[in-house]
């Protein structure tokens, strides 16, 4: 038992050969998110309250897609999504198409405390944003200009990229390489058992404008119950079909697998390459496992474990904090 | 056990009070719609071609809460959703935000055969409906006298319920606010926060099970009466209101918000997948322990020919037919 947090910044095709320029911001973003988290649950924050305000910070670091560093569409805008849910209450919130709202987590939350329905999206979402006053800001704050190249290259290549892609053969590498930012998520439980889950992305790079994808689905990409808290990252076509999310606590549930037993049932069930997820559980477990190349991530449990990682642990240059 | 089934739904949550002549309404076309998906099945179509070919004749009939005859939106128009569910290979398509497709679940068909996405939405989706050319008409199409008639009932039903100040008719009038207010001639019965009077039968949805023992589910709905624009329900979510595996296909009815947090579509097919409980168990166990105080209902095939239905509200308009023969149409 005790406290335990797990947070992600996207699994995909992370290349070994990220540069430094492309890794250092990143593993800053992922550390600083993570001793907020664990300040937040050290002060008896509720979970709910530390997932949001994890996934608030995550959307405001430009080295992610969530947010500020949205992928764009391939009209060249941003179309955000985002969801919350609380493990206690099964209550949830969820976002999709959104435009100008700095913060979509805290949007979702929103829609869970304040509206009789779960989910909002486009124009009706950007009004009920107006309306509840949050924080909106012009594209320009989104938008970033390795997203724009990341677009450019998407459409010479002419394919959808999920969130990390090795570099297109004939493209012109740009500096940070191509494609290193993926949808972000963060997962909490407190002393008590109670869990919490969030995810927020800017989606796939060159998606159709209307594209939603697994994040603001409940059981897709983001669940919380009385078992566990999960938030998934990926392909979302692929996360969608397999309801990745519900599946972890299912099986947890129905079959009596252990956290890490169902994590890894589901990811090894999911086509290679196409999904990763963070999730912990009522008595404070933690898992992290991934079946693309490499998965942003992060997490710190009470009794002072803490890693924080891109590929599979053991790879060289993974940074790891055992038991102190 | 074996051979092709098939069950419908025109939604969970019944008025007790429905007059006999709608009632009768109701079954002639859950009848009518269940003979062709019968016999698309007898001809061999693919499970998922008959779920989309049901529901595009429930969504084309006014009855029903799809297509034409949908909930209309707190400004009075109509935004639809629909998903459909291909459990060889767990394929799946969705749409929200529609508002003038004439035939929502064979727009997430196309998301599905044709985009490289599962989900599409409002503008995105109206543009992509007009690149796949289906056939599009104009919003004031879906809109039924009957409906904008509900719509100003809800909008008082919210008034009367938060304003203490508008008078209160008598309980002994026949108008259909004073049933509204007493909530006495409906027997208190409320669903979403509104008395079930305002609720014109509702979502519909197409399970079957084709003779290669291939599951598919469809669920198309205008979603709830007086709804903020944007709201999307469970009927497009993947999980929520539909879903097919190998196993079996649900379609689901009823509180949206609350089937979205029991999952519930899902849950039946991972109580059978996960804990190894046969359809009907499946169904029964996932209304009774899943639901929390959630009302709603819900229509289920297994790849094994078996039908199952459940729902805790009070009736569901539903029907199912059977290879062997077998036929039911009911309500209640």
């Amino acid at each position: 038992m005790g406290w335990a947090i797990a947070l992600h910044g996207g699994a995909g095709d992370i290349p070994l050969s990220l540069p430094a320029e492309g890794r250092a911001p990143r593993e800053a973003a992922l550390r600083h998110c993570l001793e907020l988290g664990v300040a937040a649950l050290k002060a008896n924050r509720p979970p709910l309250d530390v997932v949001e305000l994890v996934v608030r910070e995550l959307e405001n670091s430009p080295c992610f897609n969530a947010g500020k560093g949205s992928v764009l569409t391939t009209n060249g805008t941003v179309e955000m999504e985002a969801c919350i849910m609380d493990g206690n209450t099964k209550k949830c919130g969820a976002v999709s198409g959104l435009s100008t709202v700095v913060n979509a987590i805290s949007l979702a939350r929103l829609v869970m405390e304040r509206t009789p329905h779960i989910y909002l999206a486009f124009d009706g979402a950007e009004a009920f944003a107006r309306e509840q006053g949050v924080e909106t800001a012009h594209s320009s704050h989104f938008i970033t200009p390795e997203n724009v190249e990341r677009l450019k290259n998407a459409k010479e290549a002419k394919r959808v990229q999920i969130d990390y892609t090795e570099p297109i053969k004939g493209a012109i590498p740009s500096s940070i390489g191509d494609s290193q930012i993926g949808t972000v998520g963060c997962v909490a439980v407190d002393g008590h058992g109670i869990l919490a889950s969030a995810t927020s992305t800017g989606g796939l790079v060159n998606k159709m404008a209307g594209r939603i994808g697994d994040t603001p689905i409940i059981g897709a990409g983001t669940y919380a119950n009385s078992y566990c808290a999960v938030s998934a990252t990926g392909k979302g076509e692929s996360i969608i079909q397999a309801t990745v999310a519900r599946d972890v606590a299912a099986l947890m549930e129905y079959k009596g697998l252990s956290l890490k037993e169902a994590a890894a049932y589901v990811i090894e069930r999911t086509p290679k390459g196409n999904v990763g997820l963070v999730a912990v559980s009522a008595n404070g477990e933690v898992t992290m496992p991934f079946n693309t190349t490499g998965m942003f991530r992060a997490c710190a449990t009470e009794d002072g474990y803490s890693e924080i990682g891109i590929w599979p642990s053991g790879i060289n240059g993974d940074l790891e904090y055992p038991n102190k | 056990m074996g051979g092709w089934a098939i069950a419908v739904h025109g939604g969970a949550g019944v008025d007790p009070k429905l007059p006999e002549e709608r009632q009768e309404e109701a079954r002639r076309v859950l009848r009518r719609c269940l003979g062709v998906g019968a016999a698309g099945l007898r001809a061999g179509l693919p499970a998922v071609d008959v779920v989309e070919m049901v529901v595009r004749e429930l969504e084309t009939d006014p009855v029903f809460n799809s297509g034409r005859g949908s909930a209309l939106t707190q400004e009075g128009t109509v935004e639809m959703e629909a998903s459909i569910m291909d459990g060889r290979g767990r394929r799946c398509g969705s749409v929200s935000g529609l508002t003038t497709v004439k035939n929502p679940v064979s727009l997430a068909r196309l998301v599905m055969d044709r985009s490289p996405h599962s989900y599409l939405a409002f503008h995105g989706a109206e543009d992509f409906a007009r690149e796949q050319e289906v056939e599009v008409v104009d919003n004031s199409y879906f809109i039924t006298d009957e409906n904008v008639r509900m719509l100003k009932l809800a909008k008082e039903a919210n008034r009367i319920v938060y304003d203490y100040r508008v008078p209160v008719p008598s309980a002994d009038t026949c108008s259909a606010s004073a049933g509204l207010v007493g909530a006495t001639t409906d027997g208190g019965l409320q669903m979403n926060g509104l008395p079930i009077s305002i609720y014109a039968p509702e979502t519909v949805g197409c399970v079957a099970v084709d003779s290669g023992g291939w599951c598919a589910a469809a669920t198309s709905t205008g979603g709830l009466m007086n709804k903020m624009s944007g709201r999307i329900g469970d009927s497009p979510l993947i999980g929520s209101g539909t879903y097919a595996c190998g196993a079996c296909a649900v379609s689901c009815t009823g509180e949206g918000e609350a089937i979205i947090r029991s999952t519930l579509a899902r849950d039946v097919a991972a109580l059978m997948e996960y804990k190894g409980l046969g359809l009907q168990e499946a169904v029964d166990y996932a209304l009774k322990e899943r639901l929390d105080e959630g009302k709603a209902g819900l229509i289920a095939v297994s790849r094994n020919g078996e039908v199952a239905y459940g729902f805790n509200t009070v009736g569901m308009f539903r029907g199912c037919a059977t290879e062997d023969g077998f036929m039911d149409v009911a309500i209640w």
